[in-house]
């Protein structure tokens, strides 16, 4: 429904906040397509809520550019941008009816009578509330009330939606439904959005693309299945992924990575790349382990069967017991036939193209 | 397990079911009473005799909102008074339930729809606006972005003829060293906005007199916000001979109730032109003063009126040249203590004793006009409770007087935000409601099938 769509660009965009000293987004490139759903996401402290906050207006640009379509707003007052904060105000009056409560800004903004019901009602349909127009607020549920949020922001009908964390006023049964239904809201608009959360899994099953941030910096930008499949560096490999990927360090031996009793086997031409590293971390998804005749031994102490899969927790066998208190535990997800191979000490494997290799020296991925 | 989370622990607190949402909650732990809109759960809480607001929220909202609640009191900022928070509240039916932010309820406050009824007057209405463009400016001035100005946001205490403003939502705030212009402008935008909004909600549901324009109003709060933006904070020039004007400039603030803690003075080498400029002001110039001198906590135009009445006592009784704090405490002891005295018991929670005293005057003064005659203030203060007080709502805590709004009953009457039962008919069916009340999965589960599923344009397994 909106004519000229528009693509994002950050160019070496940096905040510094006063008596800081280091930057809370440092030197951030990133380009956000015409049309995109753009996902930051990253702990709390990483500078997502900074990146989206200065492409709003509502914090100084220190160094760098900020440009929507061809048009620097590095130095436009918010109302200036043509975005749109969603779920900036979602308090619902109770007099008035659905269709004012999403018009009512229109109204101020002196926009004739005519074009703002066309308006109401093009996002009353793309929102599945027409039948509720003339109604009030009082019956509504927790996630049409959001809707009609929403509705408020696509009225304006603006270039760029940004929404911070728009889910964490619902309850943990709403929050799943919701990101459904604005990703889907999303994909129908077709307008650039760029969307901050803390949470991995709403970024993953949301974005078309996630951008992973920490202490300012931009790790990672890419789909969520690249992002989970070739994770760029340590921090994104631990970050991306429930439950986590496994982060084992080993020694570098002839032929692969020592862990316990065990090498793990890795190409030549990936050891090449570690730079004669004496250790290695070794990345295998839960649900890349196999159990198997040879393995990495792993001392199980607990089986979780949830539907088909079973869950294996547990630490590295071999170690003593003042090591095991502080033991990273180890997790995987294999199918339900083997379950009964699961009790004790069982070794498990993966496919090689499954093992992910990482410096410990430069964090990054070399496999 | 709940864990609690306070400055202030108040261990009647601990044995309530913090394990059920609070929307839940059995009505005889609830007092309904009167308040704005919220996008969250809220409800007051009574233990013993205290009123607490409870809000459920997200665990980093509930953290932020309590630490800045808590920065406000320390700056000293009139907003509600954090108490803590519950975290860990165990699960409901398997959903781990989000955190509750409690806060003291504040006593003899009054949300912006208990004060709006069929024929409110226009005076009214813009000293509600004037109470907000000073909060919105005193938390401006401390460089607090609040994010979401609205009058739901607002509780009002009644304050002499005027009103004080309290803020009482602070979780789309932020507190900077100090505010850019442009932080401020988009504060003042997010105002407008909400505003404009609440005004029209009130003018759908017959609260607002039919003079009184919704986008007019808006335009008036801002203007006065500019108008005492530009007092507070703007600079000014004049000639060297015109040096009066630096005093004059501080009594307008202290009159707006401001006191200059530093105040930046420049002049031309030849002392020809001179500028000045405010750097630092603080609000709560009367309330200070009174405080200095009587202990009394009061609002500021409370305070301004307790201080004039203070300086006749003075003139009065002929002590000009003795110490202000010596005649002050006479006042207090000879005056207004006597006339709290004859306030009884089980009216006190009318109105608050400063507010009290102010209405005793006016009282008096009235009489006065009509008789033609000196009132002794005791006198005036007995004919005030028996012609005035004991006929006034109770405002401490009053949910019987105030609701319902405007002759409508709440659908909830714990919860304002669901609005008013008049429409009898079923909700429409909502297709997009479907499925919603039952989610497969938890929040936190993350399932990779159904990305690679999505990636590979096939339509994702059932999971589990």
């Amino acid at each position: 429904m909106h004519q000229d769509m528009a693509n994002v660009t950050y160019q070496d965009a940096t905040r510094i906040y006063p008596n800081s000293d280091h930057p809370a987004v440092d030197r951030l490139n990133l380009e956000i397509n015409d049309g995109e759903f753009m996902v930051l996401v990253g702990p709390s402290g990483c500078g997502k809520s900074t990146s989206l906050r200065m492409l709003a207006g509502l914090e100084e640009v220190n160094s760098g550019r900020i440009l929507i379509g061809d048009r620097d707003v590095t130095d436009l007052p918010p109302k200036d941008r043509d975005i749109a904060m969603v779920f900036q105000n979602y308090a619902l009056y109770p007099h008035m009816t659905v269709a004012d409560n999403m018009g009512f800004a229109l109204k101020m903004q002196n926009m004739p009578k005519a074009e703002r019901n066309t308006r109401v009602l093009e996002a009353a349909k793309l929102l599945g509330l027409e039948d509720f127009l003339s109604r009030k607020p009082k019956a509504l549920s927790g996630g049409q009330r959001q809707r009609v949020a929403m509705g408020r922001a696509i009225v304006r009908q603006p270039q760029v939606f940004l929404m911070d964390e728009p889910l964490s006023n619902l309850d943990a049964k709403l929050r799943v439904a919701t990101r459904t239904q604005i990703a889907a809201l999303q994909q129908r608009l077709g307008v650039t959005t760029v969307y901050v959360t803390h949470d991995q899994v709403e970024a993953m099953t949301m974005g078309h693309r996630v951008a992973v941030m920490k202490d300012g910096l931009l790790q990672q930008v890419d789909s969520p299945l690249e992002l989970y499949d070739r994770p760029a560096n340590l921090f994104v490999a631990g970050f991306i992924g429930s439950p986590a990927m496994n982060l084992i360090q080993g020694k570098q031996v002839e032929g692969g990575v020592q862990v316990g009793d065990y090498v793990v086997p890795i190409a030549r031409e990936i050891l090449a790349k570690a730079n004669g590293e004496e250790t290695l971390t070794i990345g295998i998804r839960p649900e890349a382990f196999e159990v198997a005749e040879q393995g990495i031994g792993v001392e199980v102490s607990l089986v979780e069967e949830l539907g088909s899969d079973t869950y294996l927790y547990g630490t590295l066998s071999g170690l003593g017991d003042d090591e095991k208190f502080n033991a990273q535990q180890i997790v995987a997800r294999i199918s339900a036939r083997h379950t009964g191979r699961a009790s004790g000490t069982v070794r498990l494997n993966s496919k090689p193209e499954l093992i992910h290799v990482f410096s410990n020296a430069t964090q990054e991925r070399i496999s | 397990m709940p864990r609690f989370i306070s400055a202030k622990p108040d261990s009647r607190l601990i044995p309530l079911p913090w394990g059920t949402p609070l929307a839940e909650w059995p009505v005889e732990l609830l007092v309904a009473l009167p308040r704005g809109l919220s996008r969250h759960v809220v409800r007051f809480i009574q233990v013993g005799d205290t009123v607490y607001a409870a809000k459920e929220v997200i665990e980093h909202l509930a953290q932020h909102e309590y630490r800045l609640l808590q920065d406000l009191r320390r700056l000293d900022t009139p907003a509600v008074e954090p108490m803590g928070i519950i975290t860990e509240r165990g699960e409901s039916g398997g959903v781990p339930l989000d955190p509750i932010l409690i806060t003291k309820h504040l006593q003899f406050s009054l949300p912006y729809r208990s004060l709006f009824s069929p024929g409110v007057r226009q005076e009214t209405v813009l000293r509600l606006l004037d109470a907000m463009v000073v909060l919105l400016a005193r938390l401006h001035l401390i460089g607090f972005r609040w994010g979401d100005v609205s009058l739901s946001n607002i509780l009002f205490r009644r304050d002499a003829g005027a009103f004080a403003a309290y803020l009482v939502d602070a979780e789309t705030g932020e507190l900077h060293p100090s505010l850019t212009d442009g932080q401020r402008r988009d504060d003042l935008g997010i105002a407008r906005t909400n505003l404009y909004g609440d005004f029209l909600d009130l003018q759908a549901g017959g609260l607002l007199q039919s003079n009184l324009d919704p986008l007019h109003l808006v335009e008036t709060a801002i203007d006065r916000y500019d108008e005492l933006w530009q007092e507070l904070t703007g600079a000014e020039e004049f000639s060297g001979n015109e040096l009066g004007r630096i005093e004059n400039r501080v009594r307008r603030l202290n009159t707006l109730g401001f006191d200059i803690a530093e105040l930046d003075i420049q002049t031309t080498p030849d002392g020809e032109r001179i500028r000045i400029q405010p750097k630092v002001v603080d609000a709560g110039y009367h309330s200070r003063r009174l405080m200095r001198l009587t202990g009394l906590d009061t609002e500021e135009n409370q305070a301004r009126r307790l201080l004039n009445d203070l300086d006749t006592y003075r003139w009065w009784t002929n002590q000009q040249h003795v110490d202000e704090a010596v005649v002050a405490h006479e006042w207090l002891t000879e005056v207004f203590e006597p006339v709290m005295e004859v306030v009884p018991q089980d009216l006190r929670a009318k109105r608050e004793p400063a507010q009290l005293f102010h209405e005793v005057l006016d009282y008096r003064w009235y009489k006065a006009q009509r008789e033609s005659r000196e009132v002794p203030i005791i006198e005036a203060a007995k004919g005030y409770v028996h012609d005035v007080l004991r006929s006034l709502p109770d405002e401490e805590m009053s949910p019987d007087v105030i609701l319902p709004v405007g002759g409508r009953r709440l659908v909830n009457p714990y919860d304002p935000s669901q609005g008013y039962v008049d429409e009898g008919e079923e909700p429409p069916h909502d297709p997009w409601e479907d499925g919603v009340e039952e989610p497969a999965q938890p929040s936190s589960f993350f399932d990779i099938d159904a990305l690679r599923a999505k990636a590979a344009g096939r339509p994702a397994e059932p999971a589990g």
